[in-house]
């Protein structure tokens, strides 16, 4: 019994102790170290305004539905990009819900950037098909980056939209494609909310 | 399956090889509880303090049911200050969102989720913990059942290096040591790095973002005392579409579907009540704030798990870029990896605790390679409705990882007990998704969570020498002890339980109503998400297929015993057969003593971990993916 109390004692102890050190201590030094060093990475990489508004993060994707803007990925958080309920679709590869879902984003996808019509693919050359990151949601649902073939596809629509040149707009999806990191892990993608701040000084 | 893809997977392959040795020599160190480190002059002091405040004397060391007992007992203790904290967070601090208290039967499950080191999930952190709770009552268990598997690790390779000893070590002493020295410096580095990337840490409450463009939305509409407004609509059923003749039409050999009312009996029109829906105006987006890096670089360090956000290391706050995406890949399996050198070392046999990292490592290629082949050929019915083949399945991935890092990471979370995602398993390929399933039902011994991946590939070690003995006619050896029927009882009794536990629940769930109630897919693809929930929660992982909904009462209680038998009943047979090694007498090798290193042995451990472990769960894996895989490829839908 004796026994039992003091082995009760240091577990009761060292969880108090770990409590201060491991989740007082710790973040706190992480927390001084990160505002002092990375203030902008730790508060968010918020895209603030001259004036104060803030228009959103660089990490984080919006929803764009207009011509002019580039369109980020379907989301499944939320109603469509909620940075409070981030998540995927969880849609499995049999799931019919998904199919349809693909089949009508698809259609949309050509009808809006004018790309060679058909009810299905038979007919059409595999160029003409479109890009699985313009029709598939992404795992976090907040994807901020979208291809690099998606936004080529979508840069002539944006420069009519905009009375630019195809060129000017591709100028800068260049410009705000973040590429692999050290040139080898992972792919690039085109920051979406970015490009389209960067469309929007244009003029 | 590109160059580029084959390039990463040998940087990271190489990286691991790199770190192990270098890890096994510090855990040499750290698992000695005189060992010095060059961090001694700063934590020596705050190690000793800790000692006089729990009265525990560092130097006395304990049987294994001492051992075992001290550590169920901190286990229980640990688990209830969670449980308190997570009923009360309501009433708590840091709590700037003002979310209420969790449900007693999410509480239970949480709160056994992370002591178990399974950090099984069924809320979304963003929308149901304060930053106190995410800050002490889960980031606690991050650090302590870490330590525990390490420890336990530790304790079993001191019962098979010593001999003639009842004694195991200190467990007080080791999880303090193991907090320390190994998890607390490493996160804070880890940390560090990880807001360079862009991850967050503050204490700010969610910031409001002004969109570029708003846009409107469809949300259910509320009369004047909030109840929703509903109206009476006919249900409609899909039914082929005719032509003039009568004939179904056909697209492809596939009739076309349209929208019909279904009649009753009488063939009336059925009517049901449905939600009137408005427009509203989104025009701001909330950015989730908080002190997210200090607890993700030991989410993963820890092989816990357990995400921040709802959508974990997918999260482009949890996980910003590929750079930060491959450290959290390589320090899942970090220690993991160097445990195996450290039992090398500790049995004074090298080439044991190499053969046991190769074997390992054959395992987590196979299992890559696989993933990202049935991720990269993508899913046929997508391609034929006109998505590009070469992109590959991307439905739940993020483009900076693509196809491959998403594929890497789904094997490396579920050979190590870590999982955490960057991406959705529910959507991978039948078969890209068999790969993590697998992974968890082998009982995470591919590199392991942090001390049960090693402990729990001992037991199949112990296993396969028992076989090669009795193929040869002699009593088997490992390491100059005599293998003896306690210890395959024991051994046999943690594979039994593990095997038992998952299908057991998963057979229960799939005939229940509560069970079917949760899925999110229909057809095999439900039998996969309930199958990988038990087995990632017996196997202590905390991935899931996520489309599974287990904030039920029902699944909550479950899962959380699922979790507390994979761990403890896992544990306690297998210290009962460290505590037995311990204490037999060495016997010299002689020229009938079969070799725990080398090829042969790598393939009997082999043979050991996919016939006796793996196989069990292969008629299962077959209703599952297996069918579901080859009802994809001639397009039928659910």
């Amino acid at each position: 019994m004796k026994k039992l109390f003091s082995e009760l004692r240091s577990a009761v102890m060292v969880t108090l102790i770990f409590a201060v050190v491991c989740c007082g201590l710790y973040p706190l030094v992480v927390f001084g170290v990160a505002q002092v060093f990375f203030r902008d990475q730790a508060n968010g990489s918020l895209i603030v305004d001259a004036d104060g508004t803030v228009h959103g993060s660089k990490l984080l994707g919006q929803q764009f539905t207009a011509d002019k803007y580039f369109q980020s990925r379907p989301s499944a958080a939320g109603n469509g990009y909620d940075a409070t309920s981030s998540g995927g679709s969880n849609l499995g590869p049999t799931s019919s819900n998904l199919v349809a879902a693909i089949a009508q984003r698809i259609a949309d996808y050509r009808a809006q950037n004018g790309l060679p019509r058909g009810e299905t693919l038979r007919g059409l050359k595999e160029t003409d098909s479109v890009p699985a990151d313009a029709v598939t949601a992404s795992g976090s649902g907040l994807d901020p980056h979208i291809s690099l073939r998606n936004a080529e596809l979508q840069a002539p629509r944006v420069a009519k939209a905009r009375n630019v040149s195809v060129e000017q707009v591709l100028a800068l999806v260049r410009a705000n494609t973040d590429p692999a990191s050290l040139g080898l892990l992972g792919e690039p993608g085109v920051n979406v909310l970015e490009l389209n701040l960067a469309l929007d000084s244009l003029k | 399956m590109n160059t580029s893809g084959w390039l990463q997977l040998a940087l990271f392959a190489g990286a691991l090889a790199l770190i192990t040795k270098p890890m096994g020599l510090y855990l040499m160190r750290v698992l000695d509880p005189k060992g010095k480190t060059w961090l001694d002059p700063v934590i020596r002091p705050v190690e000793r303090l800790s000692y006089w405040v729990m009265g525990v004397r560092p130097e006395q060391e304990q049987t294994w049911r001492q051992y075992t007992w001290a550590m169920l007992l901190f286990s229980l203790v640990s688990c209830v200050f969670t449980y308190a904290i997570l009923r009360l967070q309501n009433f708590l601090p840091l709590n700037p969102q003002g979310f209420g208290a969790l449900s007693p039967d999410l509480a239970f499950n949480t709160a056994i989720s992370f002591t178990t080191n399974t950090n099984w999930q069924s809320y979304g952190g963003e929308s149901t913990m304060s930053y106190l709770s995410q800050m002490v009552a889960l980031t606690i268990h991050n650090f302590c059942s870490a330590a525990t598997g390490i420890a336990i690790a530790a304790a079993l390779v001191r019962g098979i290096a010593r001999h003639s000893t009842q004694l195991l070590g200190n467990f007080w002493v080791d999880l303090v040591r193991v907090t320390y020295y190994l998890l607390l410096p490493i996160c804070l580095v880890l940390a560090v790095f990880y807001v360079s990337q862009g991850m967050i840490q503050n204490f700010k409450p969610y910031a409001k973002a002004k969109l570029v463009e708003s846009y409107t939305i469809q949300v259910q509409k509320t009369d004047d005392k909030g109840q929703p407004v509903t109206t009476n609509v006919a249900v409609m059923v899909q039914a082929p579409k005719l032509d003039q003749k009568g004939q179904p039409m056909l697209t492809n050999g596939v009739a076309v579907m349209m929208d019909v009312p279904q009649l009753d009996a009488k063939g009336q029109p059925v009517m049901t009540n449905v939600a009137v829906m408005v427009d509203q105006k989104v025009e701001e987006q909330s950015i989730v704030q908080g002190p997210m890096a200090s607890q993700v670089a030991i989410k993963l360090l820890g092989t816990n798990g357990g995400g921040y956000a709802n959508a974990n290391a997918a999260h482009p706050f949890e996980n910003p870029t590929p750079l930060s995406n491959f450290l959290q890949m390589l320090s899942i399996l970090a220690i993991g990896s160097g445990l195996t050198y450290y039992l090398g070392r500790m049995t004074k046999n090298q080439g044991h605790g190499w053969s046991i990292w190769g074997a390992m490592m054959v395992l987590f290629l196979a299992g890559a390679l696989v993933a990202w082949h049935y991720e990269a050929a993508g899913n046929p019915i997508h391609q034929q409705l006109g998505i590009t083949a070469a992109d590959g399945n991307m439905e739940g991935k993020e483009v900076r990882f693509g196809i491959f890092n998403s594929a890497l990471f789904a094997t490396v979370t579920t050979d190590a007990s870590c999982g955490a995602v960057n991406s959705m398993h529910d959507s991978f390929t039948p078969l890209g998704g068999l790969v993590p399933m697998f992974n968890m039902q082998t009982g995470e011994v591919i590199i392991g969570g942090v001390g049960a991946g090693l402990y729990g590939m001992l037991v199949f070690v112990v296993l396969a020498v028992f076989i090669a003995g009795l193929m040869v006619g002699r009593t088997p050896e490992y390491l100059g002890k005599k293998i003896q029927s306690f210890e395959v009882k024991m051994a046999m009794l943690s594979l039994l339980i593990l095997c038992l536990t998952i299908l057991g629940f998963a057979a229960w769930a799939s005939v229940s109503q509560w069970g079917l109630a949760g899925l999110n897919n229909n057809g095999p693809h439900g039998l996969s998400e309930i199958l990988y929930a038990y087995s990632s929660c017996v196997g202590n992982n905390g991935s899931a297929f996520a489309g599974l909904n287990a904030n039920t009462p029902w699944y909550n209680t479950t899962l959380g015993i699922a979790m507390l038998f994979g761990r403890f009943l896992m544990i306690v047979p297998i210290m009962a057969m460290a505590g037995s090694l311990a204490q037999k007498k060495l016997i010299p090798a002689s020229t009938g003593t079969f070799p725990v290193s080398g090829g042969t042995f790598v393939v009997l451990l082999l043979g050991t971990v996919l016939l006796v472990g793996a196989l069990n769960f292969l008629p299962v894996l077959t209703l599952g993916p297996i069918v579901e895989h080859f009802l994809m490829l001639q397009g039928k839908l659910f």
